[in-house]
């Protein structure tokens, strides 16, 4: 057991969740950052999708590395990754109807959605499964922390709710207080997610160049 | 060590400088001698939209009165306008300014003085019966984002007051699209022209509808007709455009351009005219000029130095391009009621491009004009 947590798998996790975080260092998966972030319910669910996919895509590419013909291996991934895509689009489906309907597409558009393959090329073809598998789970929290403060902020600021409840009181509204139309449209979720990239590189002490 | 001073370094410098000129020289080339910096720059604009803020003052009391039935005395129209104006200025200073001094203390720059002008600009923009905490929203959005991030004054894309208003134009629609608030007064319901024409329908003629409203032409002209506090008087704004002129502070070429594919636009709609057509065709230009934010814009906001083309080709084409957009947005959309803030930041967004193109034209024409040279020698 120890062995499975050494020093070494904690810091792949931690990487990827916070020092190489795939959202706001490699500024991938923005487009589902846009869509499903109006409200936390969905941004939440879709992160659930998204972390099994990217770490399950993980596993199974990086326990069959060593057989994927070179020349071949991105058609090799992306058959792994959409039928993991169908399996979660599926099964939320059948168990969360609601809340599927209005993720619509983007659960099927996570095949698309640059980190899962990114991670897939970066990491799974050349490491063991089981840090792969860390991998994708760390990158998939690190996606999911981005999602998730975007989701809370524009659901807070645009609606006044989180998840559904009502948050701000009644005596703010009466009191003159508005919600923020900008933040359900997709300008907000542009200037938030902008705001939180920069907070975490002021943190991290990153810069580009 | 550094001392609290030095920490706050910037504040000290830009109260030092804010009304004289202190004697200390440059110690590097260029030596340029001229009393004309970026300081007395901005504060021309910032004199150049008085009128605008006088008349604009007035105009808010005048409004206020008007819908009451009480006499429109002087006195009574300026007390009632300062104590709606002023404190809309005082929180778009107050806190604009504590953005640009946090931003230039943690940065270790100078504090520009540009934000002198940009709250001026924010101030008069705003709708009379604006919430005071919206205005705050506004303005620290327009300064964080419409400047700061990209480095401060000079380096910004977009003009950092529209910045502001853009945002609290998407965020609080009802404050700026709506009938009920361009009066600082409860119950107030007039329509602003432009919404009148927006609503128009089809087939009628545009004027017919205004002065149905009530609404004259001289009256558009001078500005007291419902708007925001700045932009409703025409006049004031040209009064501001001839100091700008004279100290060649604005472009002419932009406003004059900007006039010109304003009124070509606006005279091609309603040579497109048909009987069936939106009611909003049939404006006239010299309508269109005394309406809405036109003068303003065109005045004070497309000839911010910092966010148009520098190059006087790239500023006819940004200024024609500017005209015309207006003229779409507000003929083809009114859903937003004035299109001269979206079309001025939309073509923000364009001018470096426009700079680009003109100046890779004259480095081909030259290389073509040396070839030429050569080859004839």
């Amino acid at each position: 057991m120890k062995k499975l947590f050494s020093k070494k798998e904690k810091r792949i996790v931690k990487e990827g969740f916070w020092e190489n975080n795939p959202v706001s260092f490699h500024v991938l998966g923005i487009c589902s950052a846009l869509a499903v972030t109006v409200k936390v319910e969905t941004a939440m669910v879709m992160c659930a999708a998204l972390i099994f996919v990217v770490s399950l895509s993980n596993v199974i590419i990086s326990s069959i590395r060593t057989f994927i013909p070179n020349k071949i291996r991105i058609i090799v991934q992306l058959c792994i990754i959409s039928t993991l895509v169908v399996v979660a689009d599926q099964v939320l489906k059948a168990f969360v109807y609601d809340v599927s309907k209005q993720l619509s597409i983007f659960v099927g558009l996570i095949i698309t959605n640059c980190i899962v393959m990114g991670r897939a090329e970066a990491f799974a073809m050349t490491n063991p499964p089981w840090r792969s598998f860390l991998d994708g789970l760390g990158n998939g929290l690190g996606y999911s922390l981005f999602l998730i403060s975007v989701a809370i902020c524009r659901e807070l600021l645009g609606n006044g709710t989180l998840l559904g409840f009502q948050v701000i009181p009644q005596v703010f509204y009466e009191m003159g207080y508005m919600n923020a139309g900008i933040m359900l449209i997709a300008p907000g979720a542009f200037f938030l997610l902008g705001v939180m990239v920069w907070i975490q590189r002021a943190i991290t002490g990153y810069t580009e160049e | 060590m550094t001392t609290i001073k030095d920490k706050l370094s910037p504040l000290f410098e830009a109260v030092d400088t804010f009304i004289r000129t202190p004697g200390a020289t440059a110690p590097s080339a260029p030596y340029v001698r001229d009393h004309v910096d970026l300081k007395r720059v901005m504060v021309i604009v910032v004199i150049a939209l008085f009128p605008c803020l006088f008349m604009g003052i007035y105009n808010v009391g005048y409004q206020v009165l008007q819908f009451q039935n009480l006499p429109t005395t002087f006195s009574g129209c300026m007390g009632i306008g300062a104590n709606v104006v002023l404190p809309i200025m005082l929180v778009t200073y107050l806190f604009g300014g504590f953005w640009e001094v946090l931003f230039a203390v943690v940065r270790r720059k100078r504090i520009s003085e540009g934000f002198l002008v940009t709250g001026m600009l924010f101030t008069l923009a705003m709708p009379p019966a604006i919430e005071l905490w919206q205005v705050a929203v506004g303005i620290s959005f327009g300064v964080i984002f419409g400047k700061e991030i990209f480095g401060g004054t000079g380096r910004n894309i977009f003009n950092p007051a529209l910045t502001g208003r853009a945002f609290m134009f998407f965020s609080y629609p009802i404050q700026f699209s709506g009938s009920d608030s361009y009066a600082a007064i409860d119950g107030f319901t007039q329509a602003t022209p432009l919404s009148i024409l927006g609503d128009a329908g089809y087939g009628g003629q545009a004027v017919e509808a205004l002065h149905q409203a009530g609404y004259s032409w001289s009256q558009a002209f001078i500005g007291l007709i419902p708007g925001s506090i700045g932009e409703t008087s025409t006049l004031a704004c040209l009064l501001g455009l001839f100091l700008l002129l004279i100290t060649r502070v604005a472009s002419w070429r932009i406003v004059l351009a900007c006039f010109l594919g304003f009124t070509g636009a606006s005279l091609a709609v309603m040579a497109l005219q048909r009987p069936e057509s939106m009611t909003y065709f049939s404006l006239p230009p010299h309508w269109h000029w005394v309406i809405g934010s036109f003068a303003y814009g065109c005045i004070f906001m497309t000839t911010d130095p910092v966010s148009s083309p520098a190059t006087n080709t790239g500023r006819w084409i940004y200024g024609i391009t500017i005209g015309t957009v207006i003229v779409l947005i507000r003929v083809f959309n009114p859903a937003f009621t004035d299109g001269v803030l979206l079309s001025i930041i939309f073509m923000n967004a364009f001018s470096p491009l426009i700079d680009h193109f003109v100046v890779q034209q004259h480095i081909k024409q030259r290389t073509q004009r040396n070839l030429a040279c050569a080859a004839a020698k």
